[in-house]
């Protein structure tokens, strides 16, 4: 089955906390290479059959208006996948 | 204790409570609610007669105003609010809330991240700067005393009602928060210790018309007395903190839609 994945990121100019205590936690563990971490989501989307223009359109649609919010988020990568 | 409408119960002055009793107040639950049942007390305990609203209802009925209360919609999955924004009965709350009626809609803390996410409000709600939950009597400054929730308060009044939440940070670009504050539309602000990071103190605002507005604080907890954020210090002292500070929201929606707005 092939899947299309959606990426999802902070804004760059929006303050990402998860990723500011993600990064302060990392050097406790002796990863001390790592200035910045920043956190985002993966959406996999599995469909039934072939991946056509449309239905990668209405993924595209989809990440902008339920899987992410535009006031906070940037979708950065729409692709398929197969399985 | 029975609850007693707190205005329009005076001495001869029943039929002004049943005016009050008249207006309807829709109060909304959806899966992961947890405030909607304080919510409806607190319209009752203004007078007024709430009306129980479920998500997945396709019309909205008789209702004069709509309260979005506090809680884990969807157990804030993707985003707080973001699925509730999608919700049959949200559409219908859009449409009055936009349309010539102005259908006066409230949110809270979650019902705040609903009109947010409905685009109803301007900016979002991120994580709290701190990365924990916080509770606690929070004191608010009333900056626009002129929205359909707020005519019951004097602007640059201060009062305290509880907040509690993760994900109240309150963000805008520049752009937009300058226009908010150009316009008004900065309805509340933490005084003394902004509990979240939320840009400029913002606690709360409002839409352009002023009929909806968010908060991410708790008036519908702030509405009886002995369970406010009410202590010893604030009795004595007047200062910061009666129970029933929370009240104001309600009685304020109430005389609007009764007329007897001031």
């Amino acid at each position: 089955m092939p899947r299309i994945v959606v990426d999802v990121m902070p804004k760059p100019e929006i303050l990402d906390p998860q990723g500011k205590a993600i990064v302060g936690a990392l050097p406790r563990l002796g990863f001390t290479s790592f200035s910045s971490v920043r956190q985002g989501k993966r959406f996999e989307l599995t469909v039934d059959g072939e991946v056509t223009e449309e239905i990668l359109a209405q993924a595209r649609d989809a990440a902008e208006t339920l899987l992410s919010n535009p006031v906070i988020e940037d979708v950065v990568n729409v692709e398929v996948v197969e399985a | 204790m029975t609850e007693l409408p707190l205005i329009g119960d005076a001495p001869g002055d029943a039929a002004v409570a049943s005016r009050l009793a008249g207006a309807r107040i829709g109060v909304v639950t959806f899966p992961g609610t947890l405030d909607d049942r304080d919510a409806a007390r607190a319209v009752r305990l203004a007078g007024g007669t709430a009306v129980e609203l479920w998500h997945a209802d396709t019309e909205l009925g008789d209702v004069d105003a709509v309260v979005i209360p506090g809680g884990f919609s969807y157990g804030d999955y993707l985003r707080a609010g973001a699925i509730a924004r999608f919700a049959p009965l949200m559409s219908r709350i859009i449409d009055a809330a936009n349309s010539d009626a102005k259908l006066p809609v409230l949110g809270i803390c979650n019902g705040f991240q609903i009109l947010t996410e409905s685009h109803l409000l301007p900016g979002s709600m991120i994580k709290n700067d701190h990365l924990k939950f916080m509770c606690r009597d929070q004191v608010l400054r009333v900056e626009n005393s002129n929205t359909a929730w707020t005519l019951d308060y004097i602007a640059g009044q201060e009062i305290t009602i509880p907040l509690k939440n993760q994900d109240g940070q309150y963000i805008a670009d520049d752009k937009t928060l300058d226009a908010l504050e150009a316009e008004g539309r900065v309805v509340f602000r933490y005084v003394g210790f902004n509990p979240n990071g939320s840009r400029r103190d913002i606690a709360g605002i409002s839409n352009a018309a002023g009929n909806v507005v968010g908060l991410m604080p708790h008036p519908e907890h702030a509405v009886e007395v002995g369970f406010g954020p009410e202590t010893v210090v604030s009795r004595e002292t007047g200062i910061a903190g009666s129970d029933t500070d929370g009240l104001g929201f309600f009685t304020s929606v109430l005389n609007k839609i009764v007329g007897g707005a001031k």
